[in-house]
């Protein structure tokens, strides 16, 4: 893992993503300090990029409809989504991985049972899922975090079952089964650790998922609930005035798809690098 | 190759009859919260009691549930909530807007994609295949709210020549369209371009690709009857589930140009609590999902003659 | 167009291919890698050159260069390659496609993987002529056929509409060298076309390979890592050492005179399965081969060599390396040595292993009438209609033998005779159907792992065979070796495991500083030492060794091989050998066990087995196995028809599909009966002994008598 991340430098591509991505993890650490106004103060509303506010401090990028700063909220915004996406896919490959690792390397019922339940979840069009369960369990931080990780444990635990499938056939694994380890021991350090270069791309492409996700709830207004800014929200909320304010919804657009190009971009980097030896 | 579409078919029944159950646990298991949908929060508990009696909530659960699945398979899926008509009355027109984006939006990124991901793989390293693979990077990167709103600065705001809106209130419209699909297509196609050209270059670094070379074929032989052939086999598979995405895909698109599509319909069945309606549609999106996975599975084993000739 | 291929051999008289001072390299991010250096080569009309030399000495470079198909990354970087006086490098890519495939054609490693997997034979087949001399759709299918019953396939039409993996990796490989064929060209290259196959296959494609080389008057390189292939196909051979031709010329004085260190070095490095381990041992070559960049200066051979000398042998005399030099009074016998005059082999006689015998002791290992079947769920319509839905596949049937402390058994046989599955049983990954597996007295026949006493798994461990997977690459190597001992519980303190695994790196002869060490960072034959240590962890009583030396080059294997035998008998181990190598068992077993489809065919001692009576497998598998020996003369036998499959073996005896001597239908029905000749010299066949017993020897000293067996 952490030879593919040093060699992460040989990839002009991976390393535009990690520059994207630290350069939204720095804004978010520091976003108190950068941020030229609060985020939900309302100062002046509909103020073009560039203007003057009344105590002659600049809104970079304008302010909303009901006035509040909008450099200010996509910096604050970023917390949110840098806080949340990770944490959901984390939870999902909580999930994903001993389910995978146990069909892939037990096989037989365990297989088909895991498969047949992975199977049916993935058989929903994801977003009819997730506006299935939000709609039902309402609009919540954990809600949210529930319905990703139930959407993507499965295309995770597809993963892993076809990683561990392969390297159960590996001689060390077999060296370790005729010295009698435990099928646990077996799977989570014989296995899992050989499985991690491809779980690391995946994870990168699964962040970036998880960040549109996050986004396309805000968009469609099941998102967290407001007042604190978050990407997707900021877009559903100025959207109607994108005709004739069009810097409201533009800069959050931009936001978001750095980010999710930063993952993309480093995902497809650290496979172009872990493909090369 | 009989016995596997059979067995297909049996696991796509399961999966319907498991979604079936899942969806009806989900919605109408509290039969009390299902009259408070339909009659609304201000009726009286007898008022309520009355239409659960009337519609048969008091019977046990197992035969509530044969007979809410015996409707569905009838195609009686009960009165919306919201607009008081047949679910299937909305529902279908729905779809067929919907079928109508979806086929516009495929229509181009189909062979756009094939054509992109083969040229790209066809010489990895290229600098045409540097350019295609980062850029069909960047497209998948931009979600497609994102696009819809960028798209409508730039065509409705700048440019002025494409209408912001979708709604067809006049009729149908090819010009109304026209955002909408771009959306789709924008999103979907890096996605595609790139699982191809990622066949394609794996194809080329297959030793039947060298001996195909070494036999002495002309490069447009070697690639047009030995490459393209495997090449093509794992595309396959992705464009027809590429259809359970498209239906993901619709809501958001719908929503943002105000479509009257299938996606708009569910988004607001599910904000406004039409319980017969997000039923018809899960259920509806499920059938279309497993349909086309079988497609793909079907498929697949028949462009392999590996699997097909096992 | 028609008899454009014979015409062409007319037309030319001079060299078919010259190789002038080639140098090959790739570019890599590290840098530019020689691959190939100074390589020179003159091919004339019907000659046959052998490339010889172990992985990465850039044989096969060679070959691509020819073809000029060396990929983005590698190019020629000096000399020429000239065929038929025109030199390829200037040729257009036009020109040079209507060489490829019709003028100079290629047969590869993995007739599996060259052959497209979605395109039907007959079709991937008549491209050939179709795109080459531009003939008709029926005339290319006609040729096609002729072709294919030219290499000896049956049902050509059969072949012709099937899809590659519908037929056997042999009948592919024939499929592969048909297509090579097809425009009859003037060179044929063969890069390693056997390695994949099994040995029997193997002989029947070596056999129509030399039939080729005759009829067509075709000229071939053929490449190989074994000299026993390139002494039954070729006429001059090429030894290859680090990028460079080390010693080149006539098979029989290259193979009986060499010069090189190196080529001595690799004929003291193979075991012939005429001698055994007291009559010839094995003598490794020191050291590991120099990766490209780290190559010394002169010979690059220098650093393992006997004969070393500071000042001439790193002297650089040609390039970076030395000069070739002409081996007085034998034309066309070329040695790249500084010293190959003053060198002499009589007095030089390298420490090998020793051969010593060690008493056998107690009996180990007793198996009874050991039987393993697989039940197979048949999911079909047609089995759920007649209701069998479940088939079973006799992965064993009834194994009896016996092992005793300080024994070599040896268990050989070719792909699907059940060694696998005999291990697993062994080992507790299974359990086995019926019979008794008596080891140390306690049956363990149906005690899966987890159920065995720490004691019990650590007294019977496994080495495996391929380097690259054995260890696992997450972890150093100490921490694995410190988890067996642990868990075996040899040790329990922290200090003592520590010193346990020290002790085992050094018994294996590894530098302590290894354990902590990823295994990437070790070579092959580095690793399966360290497998080697692993097995030995807990003190076993018996060893099972699945073709430990297999995937290492020769030079490394005789090494590992000698190791192996040195700990076994210090510690007094029963080693339980599988593999298909006849010749390695020659060397190092005692008692030989012969499998086939699952059945014993044949167990005795090692002397017995290799020489009359034989069964009818054995018989063959012996004449099957290549040989590096001039001196040595074969008994021809080609089994026709191929291996059948487990999951349908034949009834009766499961040899009699392909046995040469099968006498009648009895051999179809009935299952043959375990004969005895002298105690413990089973075979199992309806021939009756006194018939077997007056079967000739299959391998015989050309020199010595003919009725006398090499083995005695």
């Amino acid at each position: 893992m952490f030879k593919s991340l040093a060699l992460i430098r040989e990839s002009i591509v991976g390393m535009v993503g990690l520059a994207l991505i630290l350069f939204w993890v720095f804004v978010a650490v520091f976003a108190d300090v950068i941020a030229p106004f609060p985020p939900n103060a309302t100062i002046m509303p509909m103020a073009l990029p560039g203007m003057e506010g009344p105590d002659g401090a600049v809104f970079w990028l304008g302010t909303d409809h009901i006035g509040r700063d909008i450099l200010s909220r996509i910096i604050h915004g970023s917390r949110r989504v840098l806080i949340f996406a990770p944490l959901a896919t984390f939870c999902a490959y909580a999930v994903g991985i001993p389910m995978g690792l146990a069909a892939g390397y037990r096989r037989g019922m365990t297989d088909d049972v895991l498969s047949f339940i992975g199977n049916i979840i993935l058989s929903f069009p994801v977003l009819v899922l997730y506006v299935i369960i939000i709609a039902t369990l309402g609009a919540s931080a954990i809600n949210i975090l529930v319905a990703v990780t139930f959407a993507s444990a499965p295309g995770i635990f597809r993963i892993v079952r076809g990683l561990a499938l392969d390297l159960r056939n590996r001689e060390y694994v077999f060296a370790a089964e005729t010295r009698g380890e435990s099928p646990w021991r077996i799977m989570m350090i014989e296995i899992l650790p050989n499985a991690r270069g491809p779980l690391i791309v995946d994870a990168c492409l699964r962040l970036g998922y998880v960040i549109i996700t996050i986004g396309v709830l805000g968009f469609l207004g099941l998102g967290l609930p407001p007042p604190d800014p978050d990407w997707g929200g900021m877009i559903n909320e100025t959207r109607s005035m994108a005709t004739s304010f069009p810097h409201m919804t533009i800069f959050p657009v931009i936001a978001i798809s750095s980010l999710i190009l930063g993952f993309n971009l480093l995902a497809d980097g650290l496979r172009e690098v872990s493909l090369r030896d | 190759m009989l016995v596997f579409i059979v067995r297909r078919l049996g696991t796509m029944v399961l999966t319907m009859v498991v979604v079936s159950i899942l969806l009806f646990l989900l919605l109408e298991i509290n039969s009390a919260g299902v009259a408070i949908k339909v009659l609304g929060p201000y009726t009286s508990e007898e008022q309520r009691n009355l239409w659960l009696e009337a519609n048969g909530y008091f019977r046990p659960i197992y035969i509530r549930y044969f007979s809410w699945l015996g409707n569905f398979i009838v195609g009686d899926f009960g009165d919306s909530i919201r607009f008081k008509v047949p679910v299937g009355e909305i529902l279908w027109p729905r779809l067929a807007s919907t079928g109508i984006l979806g086929l516009a939006a495929m229509a181009v990124v189909i062979p756009l994609s094939l054509i992109l991901g083969v040229l790209a793989g066809m010489r990895e390293g290229s600098t045409l295949d540097r350019v295609i693979s980062v850029g069909s990077i960047v497209t998948t990167s931009i979600p497609e709210f994102a696009s819809a709103v960028f798209l409508s600065t730039i065509f409705v705001f700048y440019l002025d020549i494409l209408p912001g809106t979708s709604s067809m209130s006049d009729g149908f419209s090819v010009v109304q369209l026209i955002l909408p699909a771009m959306v789709l297509i924008l999103y979907d196609f890096g996605y595609v371009t790139r699982m191809t050209r990622a066949s394609m270059a794996e194809v080329m670094t297959t030793h039947y690709i060298r001996t195909a070379v070494l036999k002495g074929l002309p490069y447009k032989t070697v690639i047009m009857k030995h490459a393209l052939r495997n090449a093509l086999i794992a595309p396959f598979t992705v464009i027809m589930l590429q259809i359970n995405w498209l239906l993901s895909g619709v809501i958001v698109v719908e929503f943002a140009f105000a479509y009257k599509g299938f996606g708009a319909l569910l988004l607001e069945a599910s904000l406004n609590q039409d319980l017969f309606m997000i039923e018809a549609c899960a259920m509806v999106a499920v059938f279309v999902a497993v349909i086309t996975q079988m497609i793909a599975d079907i498929g697949y084993t028949y462009l392999n003659p590996r699997i097909r000739f096992a | 167009m028609t008899g454009n291929g014979s015409s062409r051999h007319d037309k030319y008289d001079g060299p078919i291919l010259e190789c002038k001072n080639l140098s090959i390299s790739y570019f890599t991010r590290a840098g530019e890698i020689p691959a190939v250096v100074d390589f020179n080569l003159t091919l004339n009309q019907g000659d046959s050159v052998g490339l010889v030399g172990e992985s990465g000495c850039g044989k096969s470079t060679v070959a691509m260069a020819i073809m000029q198909y060396l990929g983005n990354n590698g190019g020629i970087v000096g000399g020429q390659v000239i065929y038929k006086g025109r030199d390829l490098a200037t040729l257009s890519e036009e020109e040079l496609r209507q060489l490829r495939g019709n003028e100079i054609a290629m047969v590869y490693q993995e007739p599996m993987a060259s052959l497209n997997p979605s395109m039907t034979l007959g079709r991937q087949l008549m491209e050939v002529p179709l795109y080459h001399e531009h003939v008709s759709e029926a005339e290319a299918a006609k040729r096609a056929r002729k072709i294919l019953a030219d290499v000896n396939l049956p049902d050509p039409d059969r072949v012709m509409s099937s899809y590659p993996h519908q037929i056997s990796g042999g009948q592919q490989q024939r499929v592969v060298i048909a297509m090579a064929l097809l425009s009859n060209p003037s060179l044929l290259l063969l890069d390693e076309p056997t390695t994949a196959l099994d040995v029997t296959v193997e002989a029947g494609i070596v056999e129509l390979i030399a039939e080729i080389a005759k009829k067509f008057n075709t000229s071939m390189i053929y490449i190989s890592h074994n000299l026993g292939l390139i002494l039954a196909t070729c006429g001059r051979v090429n030894v290859m050492y680090s990028g460079v031709v080390v010693e080149e010329g006539a098979v029989d004085v290259v193979f009986d005179h060499m010069r090189h260190p190196y080529t001595k070095g690799l004929f003291n490095a193979i075991p012939l399965p005429s001698a055994d381990k007291t009559a010839r041992p094995l003598v490794a070559i020191r050291g590991q081969l120099p990766l490209p960049h780290e190559r010394p200066a002169g010979c690059y051979f220098g650093p393992r060599c006997d004969f070393f000398q500071a000042g001439r042998c790193d002297v650089p005399a040609h390039g970076s390396t030395l000069a070739m030099s002409s081996v007085d009074g034998r034309p066309g016998h070329e040695v790249r040595c500084a010293r190959w005059s003053e060198i002499d082999w009589d007095a030089h006689k390298p420490e090998g292993v020793s051969g010593e015998e060690t008493p056998m002791g107690d009996e180990v290992l007793s198996i009874t009438n050991m039987r393993k079947y697989y039940e197979l769920h048949d999911n079909s319509i047609a089995a759920m209609i007649k209701g069998k839905r479940v088939r079973y596949v006799k992965a064993n049937e009834s194994i009896s033998f016996v092992a005793h402390e300080s024994e070599t058994v040896a268990i050989v046989g070719e792909s699907g005779c059940g060694k696998s599955t005999f291990a697993k049983v062994l080992m507790g990954l299974e359990t086995a159907t019926d019979g008794e597996v008596l080891f140390n007295g306690d049956d363990v026949s149906s005690q899966s792992v987890q159920k065995r006493s720490p004691k019990q798994v650590g007294s019977m461990q496994m080495v495996f065979q391929n380097p690259f997977d054995t260890l696992n690459p997450s972890h150093s190597v100490g921490s694995q070796l410190a988890r067996v001992i642990k868990k075996f519980g040899v040790e329990t303190d922290k200090d003592r495991i520590e010193n346990r695994v020290m002790e085992l790196l050094d018994l294996v002869k590894l530098p302590r500083d290894f354990a902590r060490r990823r295994p990437r960072q070790l070579s092959g034959g580095q690793k399966q030492r360290v497998g080697i240590a692993r097995a030995f962890a807990g003190n076993p009583a018996m060893v099972v060794a699945d073709e430990p030396v297999s995937a290492l080059d020769v030079s490394v294997q005789a090494a590992v091989t000698g190791l192996l035998m040195d700990i076994q008998r210090e510690f007094r181990t029963t080693l339980l050998f599988i593999s298909h190598d006849l010749s390695l068992v020659r060397y190092l077993a005692d008692r030989v066990v012969v499998m086939y489809l699952g059945s014993i065919m044949e167990q005795g001692t090692t002397d017995e087995v290799f020489a009359p009576p034989y069964h009818p497998y054995t018989e063959a598998l012996l004449s099957a196995v290549p040989i590096a020996d001039t001196s040595i003369v074969k008994k021809r036998i080609i089994l026709e028809g191929n291996l059948p499959s487990v999951m349908n073996p034949p009834k009766g005896c499961p040899f009699h599909t392909r046995c040469p001597r099968k006498i009648g239908h009895i051999c179809e029905t009935k299952t043959p009966p375990f004969a005895e000749d002298g105690e413990g010299h089973i075979i199992s066949c309806h021939i009756p002994m006194d018939e077997l017993r007056k079967v000739d020897p299959v391998i015989v000293q050309a020199d010595s008598k003919s009725d006398q067996p090499a083995a005695e």
